[in-house]
């Protein structure tokens, strides 16, 4: 309809959603002003309680969300929930022109293959915000990037790229702790040897023909990195925990999962077939709690004894950026012998004096966990997963993991971009540099940590951890948060509802030994939107 | 009131009062419960603790399981391959079409390391989408002739997110007894009702949907929320055959079931250009669903992708495990799948012609002439599958002495749910390719083909064929001794 255009305008622009945020914006300038005047939430600093099994102090905080910004969130997203009803209305009767995908006529009388409300939120909430996600680079993914310009004409349904680039965008989104991101260096040169002689695939599963000697000398590698016994490597970081965890436990056995794990990990304990209970996010008591009533009560209803334990948690967490209290859970470990498995997705490479992980962080023995699984993808710039453990494990794993008999193994260029940056962290290549980028990032890490800190933005968890979530709350300002920050040139990472809980969407910073002091100087001044709310 | 107080019974009144009391006294009497007899004490509790022993991580492997040591491949995995230092002809890889170790690839990929690096250190949602992935997803949607594609980074991960961000708690899929690992796991995920039909057995299908058409007659409400699939393989990587599309499409319209085709085996090789088993059969790909391939046989890269209508694929983007919570694909192993994809483009006569080998005695040729890879099985089993796995694994290492690699087929014995019988894979698509480029081999491909028979007929004469009654194996040890002492 002729109208058609205009109703839409005014729903995208001038819609109640934007006032909320403009008057939650009046409200945080006015709480921050006069902080008095209004009780800001407890401030959550969790002081471990065996203080004697931590060698540093170990301090992590998640302030309490301040009342008056839950209720102007939840209206906010109230607000925005009854113009995803008009809208849908609107589009229902053709009022306003339907970009969502439809299916074929000739299938019109099938089963619907989505239901309506599922894609609610997606089609009326996310849809707004989209252009903050999915954002295509074309350059290396280091400390600065290149980004694709794309723009909208209808907002957000469909992006067309200008063909014009944003250059050297600062990169607080990217995963690149120690800096390895790179096209030049020893560990490309490397991988472009690798190329020539291997190629790209391999075309066959481990134990097949894919197991090439590249394959072996990482492994190895690995497991004296790590510090155990033996080690084996996979090709996708998230298919190492969803087809390892089956191979492990099965029915019978019993699964102690963190509230905040990872998908990889809680899909690879659903197919394992065991039970799997829950314990609240890096609470000790829960965990112990929940150990005790295991081994007493047994299984539910016949009562007998659990085959196996496996307590199964994160190093960091990336969300929260908090940090498993690891001493605690491995005394806890010991006493009611549970088996622990760590995922070091994000802390091997990033956490500890040599770079080893968790364990190293807090100076314990690999020994004692007994299955370490981690990421390549994170710190060493490459790609794939491995687990290490005892030699009997992996043999175990050798000959049982759904990866090694069905799934091919990994590319060879880069195995060998694992390799070089692995000895380069261990110093095994002959220079300083792994040294260098590791004492860099924690130097960094403290650093952002303590500006955005001073500065009054509430940050999410440990003082250590590479990981920074900022709070932001409300619906709006994930957007406009996302965009002002591309206008200044530096790419951050938003996330709201469903990967976090309704009320505490963030925005999430990720430090790199690459980043230079002016880069986080630059990025934590221009976070601070104080301008945007004066100009109102 | 009070006068109809003194004008009640005496009995009335003291029945009355009794009751009042029982009243009184139950409210104010302990509640108990039947579950509650027992409750430990702490000293009971912690003594339990005590004596709960676990049982180990892993149970002990002994040494010579059959997967345990892995052969060691030194050098590039292409036509002659070099395994635990022995050059022999690749007949146990995937690569169809012989790009393993072509130049144009190999550059391809080296010119995207140079300008991207290795990894892309993010998912697809977080900056981890490069211009090579957009790409990479636009040639594959023109390639097959679809609206829309999506990729993922890992082949075994593609089926095994795509069914469940579709199928949930409550739909039905029916799924052929013959389907890959990936699929069963992806179908655990889902946690939907499955029923397996006989492999490429339509009229058992058929029967299938009659039930639940009767089961949808009872109860109409839930059956119009209750999603219906068909997963079914376009080659099926177990069997070496090809399944009745034509058939499959035809039960989808009359039973109202939508198709997913996994296409691993035969994209690339079935059909006048490649495009699988949709184009083989001359079926439009719009009736299907969902096509779902993986690039590491015949596109000689690493990952998967899905192709199909934006309707069907868009969802993925948000919903796929695999693609949402997973690093994306390496950008020199898209940039090495899109040259893949040019050279198939390009010359589409780079295909599978037939090795149809004779019968050889004691052997079976499972699969159908046009396969690129096909089973050889035993004729006749001994009974066990432990003395059959032994006995084919002792063919493959005569072959492989020989220089010819083959390979057993691998199943996860626990964790199959129909078992294939034990077999070993024979790779006979990869001497396509050799046609196109013999002159880089000193002999004729035809006659490494026919090296291959012979020792594999060798090895079936000396092994199989001489071992009389299959079920005394302390044959094996002169088995061995016997091949030992017999020399080429």
């Amino acid at each position: 309809m002729s109208f058609s255009p205009a109703v839409r305008y005014f729903l995208e622009k001038h819609d109640w959603s934007h006032v909320v945020w403009l008057l939650s914006c009046r409200a945080e300038l006015l709480i921050n002003d006069h902080p008095h005047l209004f009780s800001v939430g407890s401030v959550h600093s969790h002081v471990p309680n065996n203080s004697s099994l931590y060698k540093k102090p170990f301090v992590e905080s998640f302030e309490e969300t301040p009342l008056l910004v839950a209720v102007l969130t939840y209206m906010g997203y109230g607000i925005l929930t009854i113009f995803g009803y008009l809208r849908d209305f609107l589009r229902q009767w053709n009022i306003e022109k339907c970009h969502v995908a439809r299916e074929r006529e000739e299938q019109k009388d099938f089963v619907p293959l989505y239901q309506d409300f599922e894609n609610f939120y997606t089609r009326n909430l996310y849809m707004r915000i989209r252009d903050n996600w999915n954002r295509p680079i074309c350059s290396v993914p280091g400390a600065k990037m290149d980004l694709v310009e794309r723009v909208s004409h209808d907002y957000n349904w469909t992006f067309e790229h200008t063909g014009k680039v944003v250059k050297d965008v600062i990169n607080m989104g990217s995963y690149n702790y120690l800096g390895f991101a790179e096209n030049i260096g020893a560990c490309a040169d490397a991988a472009v040897k690798a190329t020539h002689k291997y190629g790209a695939g391999v075309s066959s599963t481990r134990c097949e023909m894919g197991n090439l000697d590249i394959h072996e000398e990482l492994e190895q590698l690995v497991a004296r990195f790590l510090g155990v016994e033996s080690s084996m490597a996979f090709g996708m970081g998230f298919a190492t925990n969803s087809m390892n965890i089956p191979a492990l436990t099965g029915k019978g056995c019993l699964i102690l999962s963190d509230e905040l794990n990872h998908a990889s990990l809680v899909l690879g304990a659903r197919l394992s077939g065991s039970t799997i209970r829950v314990f609240k996010h890096n609470n000790m008591q829960s965990l112990e709690k929940l150990l005790r009533d295991a081994i007493v009560h047994g299984q539910p209803r016949t009562h007998r004894p659990w085959k196996k334990i496996l307590i199964v948690v994160e190093g960091i967490y990336s969300m929260e950026g908090s940090v498993v209290r690891l001493p605690e859970v491995i005394a806890l470990k010991k006493r009611y012998k549970a088996y622990l498995y760590l995922d070091e997705a994000h802390s091997i490479g990033a956490l500890g004096p040599n770079g080893r992980g968790v364990v190293d962080y807090f100076g314990l023995d690999p020994k004692d966990v007994d299955i370490m699984m981690g990421t390549f993808t994170k710190s060493f710039g490459a790609a794939g997963g491995y687990i290490g453990g005892k030699k009997e494990l992996i043999d175990y794993l050798r000959t049982h993991s759904h990866s090694a008999l069905y799934a091919t193994s990994m590319s060879p260029p880069v195995a060998q971009q694992i390799i070089t940056s692995m000895k380069i962290i261990m110093g095994e290549d002959g220079t300083k540099l792994g040294a260098d980028r590791l004492r860099q990032l924690s130097e960094n890490t403290t650093y952002f940590r303590r500006k955005l800190r001073d500065m009054g933005f509430i940050i999410y968890g440990n003082d250590d951890s590479p990981v920074v979530p900022m709070m932001l709350y409300m619906p709006a300002k994930i957007g406009a948060f996302g965009r002002e920050m591309l206008k200044r040139n530096i790419g951050t990472v938003v996330v709201g509802f469903p990967a976090t809980p309704i009320i505490e969407s963030r925005a999430r910073f990720c430090i790199s030994a690459a980043h230079t002091r002016e880069m986080l100087d630059t990025v934590s001044h221009l976070a601070n939107l104080k301008p945007i709310y004066i100009c109102i | 009131m009070v006068q109809a107080f003194y004008e009640a019974p005496a009995y009335h009144l003291i029945l009355e009062g009794i009751l009042i009391l029982w009243i009184i006294r139950l409210l104010f009497s302990k509640t108990y419960k039947l579950h509650e007899t027992y409750k430990l004490t702490e000293k009971e509790k912690e003594d339990l603790i005590e004596e709960w022993q676990p049982d180990p991580l892993v149970p002990p492997i002994s040494k010579d399981h059959p997967s345990l040591n892995y052969d060691v491949v030194t050098g590039p995995p292409s036509h002659k391959i070099i395994i635990n230092g022995k050059e022999c002809i690749n007949f146990a890889s995937f690569n169809f079409l012989g790009l393993l170790d072509n130049e144009r690839v190999k550059q391809k990929a080296l010119a995207s390391l140079k300008k991207y690096g290795v990894g892309t250190c993010g998912p697809r949602g977080f900056y981890g989408t490069f211009d090579v992935h957009l790409e990479l997803e636009s040639r594959l949607a023109k390639f097959m002739k679809t609206e829309e594609a999506i990729i993922y980074s890992y082949g075994f991960a593609t089926i095994a997110s795509a069914i469940p961000a579709y199928s949930k708690r409550g739909d039905i899929i029916f799924v052929d007894e013959a389907a890959c690992f990936s699929i069963q796991k992806g179908l655990q995920a889902s946690r939907s009702f499955i029923k397996y039909f006989k492999h490429n057995d339509m009229e058992d299908l058929e029967r299938l949907l009659k039930e639940q058409e009767l089961e949808d007659q009872k109860n109409p409400r839930k059956a119009r929320v209750t999603r219906k699939f068909i997963v079914v393989e376009g080659l099926y990587i177990n069997t070496a055959d090809v399944c009745p599309l034509p058939e499959l499409v035809k039960l989808k319209y009359k039973y109202k079931v939508r198709i997913f085709l996994e296409e691993s085996m035969s994209f690339g090789v079935l059909g006048e250009h490649g495009r699988g088993v949709t184009e083989h059969f001359g079926v439009n790909i719009d009736d299907i669903d969902l096509i779902s391939a993986n690039m590491e046989n015949a596109v000689a890269s690493i990952g998967g992708f899905c192709c199909g209508r934006s309707f069907v694929i868009d969802h993925q983007r948000l919903s796929g495990q695999g693609y949402c919570f997973s690093a994306s694909l390496p950008p020199m192993l898209a940039a090495a799948a899109i040259e893949a994809l040019n050279i198939m483009e390009e010359d589409p006569g780079t295909k599978c012609c037939s090795v149809h080998s004779n019968l050889t005695p004691g052997l079976r040729l499972v699969g159908v002439p046009f396969a690129p890879a096909l089973h050889l099985q035993l004729d006749r089993s001994s009974g066990s599958r432990d003395s059959d796995m032994q006995l084919l694994r002792n063919i493959v290492d005569y072959c492989m002495q020989r220089q010819v690699a083959l390979t057993l087929a691998r199943y996860l014995e626990k964790e199959e749910r129909f078992l294939p019988p034990p077999r070993y894979v024979n790779v006979g698509g990869n001497h396509a390719s050799w046609v196109g480029c013999s002159q880089r081999f000193q002999s004729d491909p035809w006659d490494e083909l026919a090296k291959c028979k012979n020792s594999t007929v060798k090895a079936v004469e000396l092994i199989v064929v001489a071992v009389p009654h299959t079920d005394q194996y302390d044959l094996q040890s002169n088995n061995n001794s016997r091949r030992t002492d017999k020399k080429e």
